[in-house]
């Protein structure tokens, strides 16, 4: 096996002959282009100076050949047209010669995305626009929704049953056993925190309280709207993404069927409906963590217990829960819906939706949380 | 013969115009009548589905009108808009059928949103259909469960769902064999004469072009706009630009017609 070689000779008349020998094979690691095309000195080459400007290319002893040969030939004979040095490939093998006018038979395009490189100006400058437009996007469906709601409550849409009861039946029932599993061990774990700290005082009894408490106001809220925003809104980010991929919402728009009113709406009043139940049931899977450890462990009564959250919880604090998570619950759909009916136009950005759709997901219920926890402070409940 | 549809100095871009958009096709400018099988054709890369999503409605042009009838669908209002979509069929590219539906719930759909009929009638309304793209006895299978040509012809049996005025498909034949593909043609011709359908295909399949074609649009990506406009056969025969002959004799211009 002979080894890719190549031969620049500068010819008097000032042309320059390039003889390619060896075989050329991927496997033999050839010369790169770029190497070979530095070694012709290209750019020392000045049409005006040089009579004729012309680089003969030919082969002398050429082996077996694949690609490598094609590219390091193209990548001459595209770099020296750039330079206006015409190029003579008319020695070279009928196979090579047409693969070599097949390539450059449709002339490069100029306008390619890759070939504009903006400054670091500008690309703060198409990042702010694009914060601007994101804003405006949200804005722009929020009020589609709000539309359709309307529409819905005056009659001039309405849901389909099956499908509603599917999202249903999606966001809720199929939910209770992660929320089990979620809530129970929030519940346990802070039982567990709050239990070291008041054993030093002989407070164990107040466990019950701090569990109930946190769970009714707090934890079961948030996580029910983390629990949904990771399962529900992702796979509505996910299914609307694809939809989009596959031209389906198109399909929908040209039949004159609003996709918001179809796809959007009964998603979002499927999880303000379901997140509610999905809280309630997560405070008392809660409390039952916080029995567990409390009966089990630090050796308090049941009936204690009970007693004891019962009288530390109000009605108001279970509605606050309730009511944040009914507020959680419209933004992780809103996120899942707004991602996935923007999606672009292909896998990785279904992917992409997706991701983002439970980030801002979880991102927004924190933020709600914590303006709930000031507003409440203020309104003093 | 009056026009279905009329495109006015047609502007296709992405992005803002003013702002450096990169331009698509611009100065557009043709009518479709009544009953036209309508060609919109041109290399890969030109615009042509591009233009087809403009006169579904789905973009909105940078400049121009796109009116059907007195309506310019891009000033229309919300109800004006949803008639004029109401009366299109569009069989995408790839199909399109809603993929958690079976292909019944599909071709339902439409009917169920826009009609008072019974469950009974739009049963036997989507029989008639999916007969009509041979796949009669295919109702309870999803989109999934079938092939890639099966698939398009459910997606046009979903499409001609409300007996549209306008049909448009984007490249029909392509996934297609040879025989379906040619059944497919000879679908497009019978419902423009049983339904008095207009009909606009985007294609660049030579045979499917010359065989049903009756009007045409030729787009070219190099100066983005049309060249050539009129009966394929005709552009054939009689049309002096060579692109279009090259595209029109496959890239040999020594061929003789």
């Amino acid at each position: 096996m002979v080894a890719p070689n190549f031969d620049i000779t500068k010819l008097s008349d000032g042309s320059i002959k390039m003889v390619f020998s060896g075989e050329w094979r991927l496997s033999q690691t050839p010369p790169s282009a770029e190497k070979i095309v530095q070694s012709l000195e290209i750019d020392s080459i000045s049409p005006s100076a040089v009579t004729p400007s012309v680089i003969v290319v030919s082969v002398d002893n050429l082996g077996a050949w694949d690609s490598s040969l094609i590219a390091v030939l193209y990548s001459i004979v595209t770099q020296c047209a750039a330079k206006n040095i015409e190029t003579d490939y008319s020695a070279l093998p009928i196979g090579l010669k047409g693969l070599l006018k097949l390539a450059t038979a449709v002339p490069r395009r100029e306008d390619s995305p890759e070939a504009h490189k903006e400054s670091w100006i500008a690309r703060v400058g198409i990042a702010t626009l694009g914060a601007f437009e994101a804003t405006r996007s949200v804005a722009h469906f929020i009020g589609e929704i709000s539309i359709a709601f309307a529409r819905l409550l005056k009659g001039k849409t309405q849901l389909r049953r099956n499908d509603f009861l599917e999202i249903l039946l999606q966001a809720g029932p199929s939910a209770l056993s992660i929320v089990t599993l979620i809530s129970v061990l929030v519940g346990l774990i802070l039982a567990y925190i709050g239990a070291i700290q008041l054993q030093q005082f002989g407070a164990q009894i107040y466990v019950a309280n701090l569990v109930g408490l946190a769970m009714t106001r707090e934890m079961a809220g948030i996580m029910a709207g983390i629990i949904l925003a990771g399962r529900t809104g992702a796979a509505f980010a996910a299914h609307l993404g694809t939809m989009q991929v596959n031209e389906e919402i198109d399909a929908l728009l040209t039949f004159g069927i609003s996709p918001v009113e179809f796809l959007v709406l009964p998603r979002m009043l499927a999880v303000i409906l379901m997140i509610p139940l999905l809280c309630l049931y997560a405070m008392i899977a809660g409390i039952i963590g916080g029995i567990i450890v409390s009966v089990g462990a630090l050796g308090i009564s049941l009936p204690l217990y009970y007693d004891q959250t019962v009288n530390s919880i109000e009605l108001t604090d279970v509605w606050v829960g309730v009511g944040k998570s009914i507020v959680f619950g419209a933004l992780v759909a809103l996120c899942g819906c707004y991602h996935g009916m923007r999606c672009g136009r292909s896998a990785s950005a279904v992917g992409q939706a997706t991701t983002a759709a439970v980030v801002s997901g979880i991102v927004c219920v924190v933020v709600a949380d914590a303006v709930f926890a000031v507003l409440c402070d203020i309104v003093g409940i | 013969m009056s026009v279905a549809i009329r495109v006015e100095d047609l502007t296709m871009a992405y992005g803002d115009i003013t702002a450096g958009a990169r331009v698509i096709q611009s100065g557009l400018t043709f009518d479709i009548q009544e009953g036209d099988i309508f060609v919109i054709m041109g290399g890969s890369g030109c615009g042509k589905s591009t233009l087809l999503r403009h006169l579904v409605g789905l973009l909105t042009p940078a400049h121009g009108k796109i009116f059907y009838g007195d309506v310019n669908l891009g000033d229309a209002d919300f109800e004006k808009r949803t008639v004029i979509m109401r009366s299109f069929g569009v069989l995408y590219q790839k199909g399109a059928l809603w993929s958690s539906r079976t292909l019944k719930e599909n071709i339902a759909l439409p009917l169920e949103t826009y009609t008072s009929l019974s469950a009974d009638t739009i049963s036997d309304l989507v029989a008639a259909k999916l007969a009509l793209v041979g796949l009669a006895g295919f109702e309870e299978y999803y989109p999934s469960e079938i092939s890639g040509g099966m698939q398009k012809r459910a997606a046009l049996a979903r499409a001609m769902a409300l007996d549209p005025k306008i049909l448009f498909f984007d490249e029909p034949s392509a996934g297609l064999d040879p025989v379906s593909s040619q059944r497919l043609d000879e679908l497009i011709l019978e419902l423009r004469d049983s339904l008095g359908a207009t009909i606009v295909i985007v294609t660049h399949e030579l045979p499917s072009i010359f065989a049903i074609g009756t009007n045409s649009v030729f787009l070219d990506p190099e100066t983005k706009t049309m060249i050539a406009q009129g009966d394929p056969n005709e552009l054939l025969k009689s049309c002096k630009n060579p692109k279009v002959q090259q595209f029109l004799r496959r890239g040999d211009l020594s061929t003789k017609i």
